[in-house]
């Protein structure tokens, strides 16, 4: 995951903020979006349930084959403003989906997305590679230099 | 509001429930030809099309049914995206590959035989028509028999074209195969099943 700051074009700030959205406990987003004031919105597509087929391909390169079906949750909200917002989550929390749903349509809107890049996507960002950071110090810390093994002597 | 008019609308409120109603009811309407059913109101639909087609469209339609949409639906630009996100049902251009053709202006439909009528091995490979009618209430009388109903059974309709029954006689001489026509008026629909005749027109 790259995690990097928003970046220019729209799509760009939507993967931005789907990249840190679809990690992100779905009650700390909820947590967060409760803070701002959201505009009417309607519910194209209920959050529902479904299976999609994962597909994979031995060595990167081989033919494809059909590993195995996920489970998927999505959701799709309309603002009464026009724009569209789409969440597809793993797993069966439907509200996450929802709440994406919420968010990527809220970061089209030009009256919106500055306060949810400031004030969701932002601090979860942050949460996130605070995590990140502290994990791979704590391996860091158990490193093993194995600088006296010499490869190729004997 | 300019804008919310083409915005993409959503689909039933609960999807499960609503289109196993709708499924059951035509169904009854298929094995009751001629008589006036109701599928339930609160779906949504893009302006343009009527309640009944917008439920039979999200109960049946999906990625296996291709679908032919007549010029005033096809020439709507929120027409194609709404089934296409609720439904994912491909839109072609040929009559012929259609498992359903959506009409809106029926008196413009074009000869029955350019949709698919079957084949002898799969005769439920056919297109269905579904036609948004003027009325299912009011209008001429004719008279309709045929297997599910009980001698004959009068309908009441403002129907275009006017002489669909007669360009339905096509199904008798190419029985197994055929063209099922489902009308719909607002949120009544009539089934017109390939088996169904006209006996007497007119009243």
């Amino acid at each position: 995951m790259d995690g990097n700051m928003s970046g220019n074009t729209l799509q760009e700030r939507r993967q931005g903020a789907m990249q840190v959205l679809s990690h992100a406990p779905a009650a700390d987003i909820a947590l967060r979006m409760a803070e701002l004031p959201l505009p009417p919105y309607q519910q194209l597509r209920a959050p529902e349930n479904g299976l999609v087929m994962v597909r994979g391909r031995i060595g990167g390169d081989g033919a494809p084959f059909n590993l195995g079906e996920a489970t998927v949750s999505r959701a799709a909200i309309r603002l009464h403003s026009g724009e569209v917002g789409f969440g597809y989550v793993l797993g069966r929390d439907g509200e996450k989906a929802r709440l994406i749903a919420l968010c990527d349509a809220l970061i089209q809107s030009p009256d919106h997305a500055s306060a949810i890049e400031a004030k969701v996507v932002a601090p979860l960002r942050a949460e996130m590679r605070a995590a990140r950071d502290q994990a791979a110090a704590q391996a860091a810390a158990t490193r093993v230099d194995f600088y006296t093994m010499v490869r190729g002597e004997g | 509001m300019q804008s919310l008019d083409h915005a993409l609308q959503p689909g039933f409120a609960d999807k499960v429930l609503s289109a196993q109603a709708t499924f059951r009811t035509v169904m009854e309407a298929m094995a009751r030809p001629g008589q006036v059913m109701q599928v339930e109101d609160g779906v949504g639909r893009p302006p343009s099309m009527m309640a009944g087609v917008a439920a039979i469209a999200l109960t049946l339609f999906d990625q296996e049914t291709p679908i032919w949409l007549d010029a005033p639906l096809s020439g709507a630009p929120d027409i194609g995206a709404w089934l296409k996100f609720h439904t994912g049902a491909p839109i072609v251009a040929d009559p012929a590959l259609a498992s359903f053709a959506l009409v809106a202006a029926p008196e413009q439909l074009p000869d029955l035989r350019s949709f698919a009528l079957g084949s002898a091995d799969y005769p439920d490979r056919s297109t269905t028509l579904v036609l948004q009618v003027a009325s299912l209430s009011v209008g001429p009388m004719c008279q309709l028999r045929g297997p599910g109903i009980d001698g004959t059974v009068s309908l009441c309709a403002s129907i275009a074209p006017a002489d669909l029954f007669a360009r339905l006689s096509i199904n008798e001489a190419l029985f197994p195969r055929g063209i099922d026509v489902i009308l719909v008026d607002g949120r009544s629909l009539v089934a017109i099943p390939r088996t169904t005749r006209l006996a007497a027109a007119g009243g």
